[in-house]
């Protein structure tokens, strides 16, 4: 038995820079006619596809479309700790700066638990080397003007919803894992500002969900099945325009408790699906508006451990990669 | 690593980051209508920085005036904004850049020319003109080396600017005929 994983990573990035304009090179001025955000100020992808961090979504929309445009970006993330991995991709689309919609899909690589379990039990239970799951998420900018509203402290302030959909249901709701769903809804708002004269920019999150391991471990458990208030952070330096380094940090409720724990070992916790917070610490680079480049530290903790097949994996950190091309 | 901090908490910090925020809100509105009673409007558009490291990383005033040459230089070149600045205006428009931002910076000059917002009537500036000004200043600051650090004091002065230069949420133009 054993079961699950990890997954996610992620961080962030994002700057913004207001500042940020333009990028590096003299070719500045030709990037006009396309984006007329500045540099950084819509954020990177986070692992879910909202505009923000890397783990953490921001009140910024994403794309660089100001109040009468259209601006879109797609990603490419790919995070890999010690024994898992997961690659996502998706699209983001900000509307006249108010409105943002994204869609994601994620490949959690679980096959070396696979692997461990199958040789320590003679037995295929997780059955499958990958998880995936895709996330359709929406969002509306409330109030607030984070970059050029430099004279206040109040921040941009947006409001979200991501629909997450597990594509291994079967797995996910087994006696292994023991989650409640293979779906699900969390519900977020975001204040995020930028302390312009001070070159830092922060953000807090809070977010409802149900979600075990972003949604990649199904929905709700044996411990809890019910909406918890989850705190997101995210801080950034901003050293240039076009460069910027920070640190994440997100809650995640710890809902599943594997019944095979009690159907097959006494009570034992011998699938550990404790789940930990997340955390990262990253740098963000933008050589122009149309590509920005993210690279971090990510540590999510506990994913799922079986000691007893060798799978001692009690904490999953490692490199976080993400590529974000804007149009 | 910090782990979990349990529900109760993440409900109670996020509370105090709401509060915070709204209470901040409203001793902003509150200082508004302050500033709005108690002097007249300012012509500089801002407030007066206090100190004078920063001005120093111009250049002083003499550095102003060529960060101002070649802003004008980009400006134009700027399909953007071109329109708003490809006139016969521009030695005054950089003259009274020079003497508003060496103002702002605490340089010892004072800002002769117009308020924010006359000086910007009958324009139709949107975000995106906006945008690509402060744009073009980066980069006539970073010609001058101006470090990225004392360019967004200055920026923080100048960004909230925007409530009343922006004039149109739809497309830019130069002037009402």
């Amino acid at each position: 038995m054993k079961s699950t994983f990890k997954n996610k990573a992620k961080f962030s990035t994002v700057f913004f820079c207001m500042t940020c304009a333009l990028g590096i090179s003299g070719n500045a001025l030709a990037d006009h006619a396309i984006s007329n955000k500045l540099l950084l100020t819509g954020g990177v992808s986070q692992v879910e596809g909202a505009a923000g961090g890397g783990l953490t979504p921001w009140a910024v929309i994403g794309g660089y479309g100001t109040n009468n445009e259209i601006g879109a970006n797609v990603h490419y993330t790919y995070a890999k700790t010690g024994d898992y991995k997961l690659d996502t991709y998706g699209v983001t689309v900000g509307f006249y700066d108010r409105f943002e919609l994204s869609i994601a899909e994620q490949k959690f690589d679980v096959s070396n638990l696979r692997n461990k379990v199958s040789s320590g039990l003679g037995a295929d239970v997780i059955g499958r080397d990958n998880i995936t799951q895709t996330i359709i998420g929406a969002k509306v900018r409330v109030l607030g003007e984070a970059i050029l509203d430099a004279d206040t402290w109040v921040p941009q302030v947006a409001v979200g919803v991501q629909y997450k959909k597990n594509h291994d249901g079967d797995f996910v709701k087994s006696v292994v894992v023991g989650a409640e769903d293979d779906h699900g809804v969390d519900f977020y708002i975001s204040a995020t500002k930028l302390l312009l004269d001070k070159n830092v920019l922060l953000n807090s999150s809070l977010r409802f969900t149900k979600a075990n391991q972003f949604g990649l471990l199904g929905f709700g458990g044996s411990r809890h099945d019910s909406y918890q208030p989850e705190l997101e952070l995210s801080a950034a330096y901003l050293i240039s325009k076009n460069l910027a380094i920070g640190a994440e940090y997100r809650m995640k409720p710890d809902n599943l408790r594997s019944p095979a724990n009690d159907a097959l070992f006494g009570g034992a916790n011998v699938v550990d699906l404790k789940e930990d917070d997340a955390f990262d610490v990253f740098v963000a680079y933008a050589p122009t508006k149309h590509v920005s480049l993210t690279a971090a530290y990510v540590n999510l903790g506990n994913i799922a451990t079986v000691k007893a097949v060798g799978a001692d994996y009690g904490r999953q950190e490692g490199v976080y990669l993400s590529a974000q091309f804007g149009f | 690593m910090f782990y979990k901090l349990n529900a109760e908490s993440a409900a109670i910090i996020a509370f105090l980051l709401l509060t915070t925020s709204f209470h901040a809100n409203a001793m902003d509105n509150a200082s508004q209508a302050r500033a709005d009673t108690s002097h007249s409007p300012t012509t500089l558009g801002t407030t007066v920085l206090s100190e004078t490291d920063t001005f120093k990383d111009f250049g002083g005033k003499e550095g102003l005036v060529r960060i101002m040459d070649d802003f004008m230089i980009n400006l134009v070149n700027d399909p953007v904004t071109k329109p708003f600045f490809d006139n016969e205006k521009q030695s005054f428009i950089k003259a009274m850049l020079v003497e508003q931002m060496c103002e702002i910076l605490n340089g010892g000059c004072k800002y002769t020319g117009r308020d924010m917002t006359t000086a910007h009537a009958g324009m139709k500036v949107n975000r995106a003109a906006f945008n690509a000004l402060v744009e073009d200043f980066q980069l006539a600051m970073d010609k001058h080396n101006v470090p990225f650090s004392s360019q967004n004091k200055l920026l923080a002065k100048l960004a909230p600017m925007y409530r009343v230069i922006e004039t149109t949420t739809g497309d830019a133009a130069p002037a009402a005929k």
